[in-house]
C-alpha cells in the first residue's frame, strides 16, 4: 500500500504503462518539460525521452489526427487534452475518424488511443475550463468512455484504458487531483468496464461517477444520520454502461437517483433512467430522478457552487425520491 | 511591400495546347507537353525505359476505362454514387507509381488511379460506392489507407503515420492526397505545421483540379498553392498534373527526400476535373463549356499515346491490346458488380469495437430474433 494523490496515481499509472509497452507514446500540449498544466506527466519526458513524451504544436485536432496515424503504425498514443473545453477542436477527428476506423476497416485498423480529459468544475477557473462533455462521447458509437473517482482507480483504470484495443475517452476529475488515498499497487484490479458498489445500503441507490462520487458518499453519510440507508455505486464506465450491479441494487432498494455535474438535459442520467425504468419497472417505488447541472451555459466561477450539484442538492432529490 | 500575385494567375493553363493568349507558368514542372513532346527539366531528370512508358500508358488507359464503366453502372442504378477521376489519371498514376512497397498512401475518395497502382481490386472500390461496405481492402497489406471522405482529415493521419516511421527508423514515407478545397481546412494546415516541425517523412500531394465541387480555386487561395509550403518551412513544387512523367519524377524525388530524413514536400499537381464532382453533380451550373474544351487539349492520356506513337515506342497492336484489356476489365467490373452479394444485416454489429460490448451483442441478438419472427424466415 502506498498513499497517492489522484494526480500522482495517474502519473504512476502512465509510467507503468510506458515501462510495460514501448509502443505507448504520450502526446499533448505542455506535457514535456512542464509535465502538463496539472503535472500529470511530470518527469516522464526526462525518463522516456522526447520521442515517447511529445510536446505537440498547439493544435488539438493535430494531436488526435496524428494519433490516428501513429495507431495505424502500431503505436498506442495517449493524448492529453489540456482542459475539457478544449477538446472540441479535436472533436472532428475523434468522432469522424477515431471512433469509426475500426468499423470502416472491418477490424483491420485497431485504434488503441487513450484520450485523457481533465473534466468538471469546482476549481474557480475561467470559462471552458470546468465543463463535463462526457455525454457527447458516450453518444458516439466506436468510443469507450470511463471516468475515475479515486486514486486507486486512477492508477489501474488508466493502465487498463491504454491496454484496451479500442479508443477510450478517459475523464479525470480535476478538482479531485489533489485528493489522497491508499493505493494497492499489487492488487488485481476489477475489469475496466465495470461499475462498483462503494457503499452498501437498503433504501435508495445513488449513482455517480468522477468528481460526484465523493459528493454522493458524503450525501449517503449525511442521510444515515436521518435514518436513511443509501447504497452508492461508482459507475466508472459510461460507455458501455455496466448496469448489472445497478439493477441488482435497484431491485432491492426500489429507488434510484443519478448524479452528475453535466447539465441534466440528455445527460448520462437520462439514458440510465430510461434503462433502469425498463429493467426494474416492477421494483420501482419512485421514478428514477436526476441531479445535475442546470441547462445553462457553464456560469462564471462565482456562481459555480450554485450550478454544481452538492451535498444538499443531492439530499434534496434523495428526499423527493423517498417521498414517493 | 512585396506584391501578392494576382489570383487569376493561378488558373492559367498548362503551357502548350494552343492557348498562347494565356500567360506561361515558369514554375511548372513539365516533361511531356500536351502535344506529346518530351522536354527536359533541370531539376527533374527522368530515366525511364520503354517498357515502363508503355506500362504507364496501360495504367492510364485502364483506370479511365474502369472509371467510365463505374459511371455507367451508377447511371444504371447499380452504384449509389461515383466520384469520377476523369482528367486526373496522370496525377494519380504518376504519384501512385512513385510509391515504394513500404510507403503508405492516404487517399481522399477520388484516388482510384492510386488504388490501381497499389493493387487494390477495383471491385473493392466499387463495393464502397455501391453501398456494400465502408472500405473492403486491407490498408496495411496494400500500403493504401481507406478512402477518407471528411475533407483533409487524412493529412493528419499521414503525418502521424510518418512520425511512426521516424520512431521505427524505417526506410519509408507517407503520401497524403488532398484537393485544392482541402487546403482551406484547419486540419490540413495543422498537418503542414506538424510535418514541418517534426521533419516528418510525409509528402503532401495536392491535386488542384480547379474546383471544390462548384467553388473555384480563387475562393480557397490568394496565392498559388505550392507557394504556401514556404510559409510552413518546406519546399513546394507545382507540377503539370496532366503529365504522368513529370508527376512521377517530382513525387519520386519528394518521397526520396522524405525517406532520407529531409522532411516534407508539398506538391501541387495542376490539373482539371474533366467530369462532374460526382455523379450527383451538374458542372454546367458553374463552369463554361469552353473551359472543358481547352483542357481536353491537355488530356493526360492523349499526350502519352502521341509520344509513344511518334517515337516508335509503341505500335497500333500495343494500343489495340490495351483497348482489349480495358474492355475485359470493364466486363469483369460489370459482372463483379452485378454479382456482388448484399452484406448480411448482422455485419453492421460486428466490427464497431475490437472488444464487442454486451450492449451491441444484445442488439445484434435482438436484430436476429426480430427478423426470425417474420413468416418464412430461415431458422
Amino acid at each position: 500500500m502506498t498513499t497517492l494523490t489522484l494526480g500522482k496515481a495517474l502519473n504512476n499509472g502512465l509510467r507503468k504503462a510506458m515501462e510495460d509497452d514501448p509502443k505507448v507514446v504520450l502526446m499533448g500540449e505542455d506535457i514535456g518539460k512542464l509535465g502538463g498544466v496539472f503535472r500529470i506527466t511530470d518527469g516522464l519526458q526526462k525518463d522516456f525521452g522526447e520521442a515517447r513524451v511529445v510536446d505537440t504544436p498547439l493544435a488539438e485536432a493535430g494531436i488526435l489526427g496524428t494519433a490516428v496515424g501513429l495507431a495505424m503504425r502500431g503505436y498506442r498514443p495517449v493524448c492529453e487534452i489540456q482542459f475539457d473545453g478544449f477538446v472540441f477542436p479535436a472533436y472532428n477527428q475523434i468522432v469522424t475518424q477515431v471512433a469509426k476506423i475500426h468499423a470502416r476497416s472491418r477490424g483491420r485498423l485497431p485504434m488503441p488511443i487513450t484520450i485523457r480529459i481533465p473534466f468538471g468544475g469546482g476549481i474557480g477557473a475561467v470559462e471552458h475550463h470546468s465543463e463535463s462533455p462526457e455525454a457527447y462521447f458516450a453518444h458516439t458509437t466506436g468510443l469507450k468512455v470511463v471516468a475515475v473517482s479515486n486514486p486507486a482507480d486512477a492508477y489501474w483504470m488508466l493502465q487498463q484504458a491504454i491496454a484496451c484495443p479500442d479508443p477510450v475517452v478517459f475523464f479525470e476529475p480535476k478538482r479531485r487531483y489533489w485528493d489522497k488515498a491508499e493505493v494497492d499497487l499489487d492488487v488485481s484490479p476489477p475489469p475496466l468496464f465495470s461499475s462498483r458498489v462503494v457503499r452498501a445500503g437498503d433504501d435508495l441507490t445513488l449513482l455517480a461517477y468522477g468528481p460526484m462520487v465523493k459528493t454522493a458518499l458524503q450525501a449517503a453519510q449525511a442521510a444515515e444520520s436521518d435514518g436513511q440507508s443509501i447504497e452508492v455505486i461508482d459507475l466508472r464506465t459510461l460507455s458501455p454502461l455496466d448496469l448489472g450491479p445497478v439493477e441488482e441494487s435497484v431491485r432491492r432498494t426500489g429507488r434510484c437517483v443519478v448524479v452528475h455535474e453535466a447539465q441534466t438535459n440528455l445527460g448520462l442520467g437520462a439514458e440510465i433512467a430510461a434503462r433502469v425504468t425498463e429493467s426494474c419497472f416492477h421494483s420501482l417505488e419512485a421514478p428514477v430522478l436526476r441531479v445535475g447541472g442546470y441547462d445553462v451555459t457553464y456560469p462564471p466561477s462565482k456562481l459555480e457552487e450554485e450550478y454544481l450539484p452538492d451535498l444538499d442538492r443531492v439530499l434534496h432529490v434523495v428526499d423527493r425520491a423517498m417521498g414517493f | 511591400m512585396t506584391a501578392v500575385p494576382d489570383v487569376r494567375e493561378m488558373v492559367d493553363p498548362v503551357p502548350g495546347a494552343g492557348a498562347p493568349h494565356l500567360p506561361a507558368q515558369p514554375d511548372l514542372v513539365q516533361l511531356l507537353t500536351p502535344e506529346g513532346e518530351r522536354v527536359e527539366h533541370p531539376d527533374y531528370a527522368l530515366e525511364i525505359g520503354d517498357d515502363e512508358l508503355r506500362a504507364l500508358y496501360r495504367d492510364l488507359a485502364l483506370v479511365r476505362r474502369w472509371d467510365v464503366e463505374a459511371t455507367a453502372l451508377q447511371r444504371q442504378g447499380e452504384l449509389g454514387i461515383w466520384a469520377s477521376l476523369l482528367g486526373q489519371e496522370a496525377a494519380q498514376i504518376g504519384a501512385g507509381r512513385a510509391l515504394g512497397a513500404d510507403d503508405m498512401a492516404f487517399p481522399t475518395y477520388r484516388e482510384h488511379g492510386v488504388a490501381w497502382a497499389r493493387g487494390v481490386d477495383p471491385l473493392h472500390v466499387i463495393s464502397l460506392f455501391r453501398g456494400n461496405d465502408l472500405g473492403g481492402w486491407d490498408p496495411v497489406q496494400l500500403g493504401f489507407n481507406l478512402y477518407t471522405v471528411v475533407i483533409g482529415a487524412q493529412c493528419l493521419h499521414a503525418t502521424g503515420y510518418a512520425m511512426g516511421i521516424q520512431r521505427d527508423g524505417a526506410d519509408a514515407a507517407a503520401l497524403a492526397f488532398l484537393g485544392d478545397g482541402a487546403t482551406s481546412q484547419g486540419e490540413v494546415n495543422e498537418a503542414l505545421i506538424w510535418a514541418s516541425t517534426f521533419d516528418a517523412p510525409v509528402v503532401f500531394f495536392c491535386q488542384n483540379n480547379q474546383y471544390a465541387i462548384s467553388v473555384p480555386i480563387e475562393r480557397q487561395s490568394k496565392v498559388p498553392l505550392f507557394q504556401r509550403a514556404a510559409g510552413f518551412g518546406f519546399p513546394g513544387v507545382r507540377v503539370d498534373g496532366n503529365d504522368v512523367l513529370a508527376v512521377l519524377a517530382v513525387t519520386r524525388a519528394a518521397l526520396a527526400r522524405a525517406r532520407e530524413g529531409s522532411g516534407p514536400t508539398f506538391i501541387e499537381a495542376f490539373t482539371y476535373r474533366m467530369g462532374a464532382h460526382t455523379t450527383s453533380d451538374d458542372p454546367t451550373r458553374y463552369r463554361l463549356a469552353g473551359e472543358l474544351e481547352e483542357w481536353k487539349l491537355r488530356d493526360p492520356i492523349a499526350r502519352v499515346k502521341a509520344y509513344l506513337s511518334r517515337s516508335g515506342k509503341a505500335d497500333a497492336a500495343f494500343f489495340d491490346a490495351v483497348d482489349a484489356e480495358g474492355d475485359e476489365l470493364a466486363v469483369r467490373i460489370r459482372k463483379g458488380t452485378l454479382e456482388m452479394p448484399d452484406p448480411a444485416g448482422t455485419e453492421m454489429f460486428d466490427h464497431v469495437y475490437a472488444e464487442q460490448t454486451e450492449e451491441i451483442a444484445a442488439q445484434r441478438a435482438d436484430f436476429l430474433s426480430y427478423h426470425a419472427g417474420f413468416e418464412g424466415a430461415e431458422q
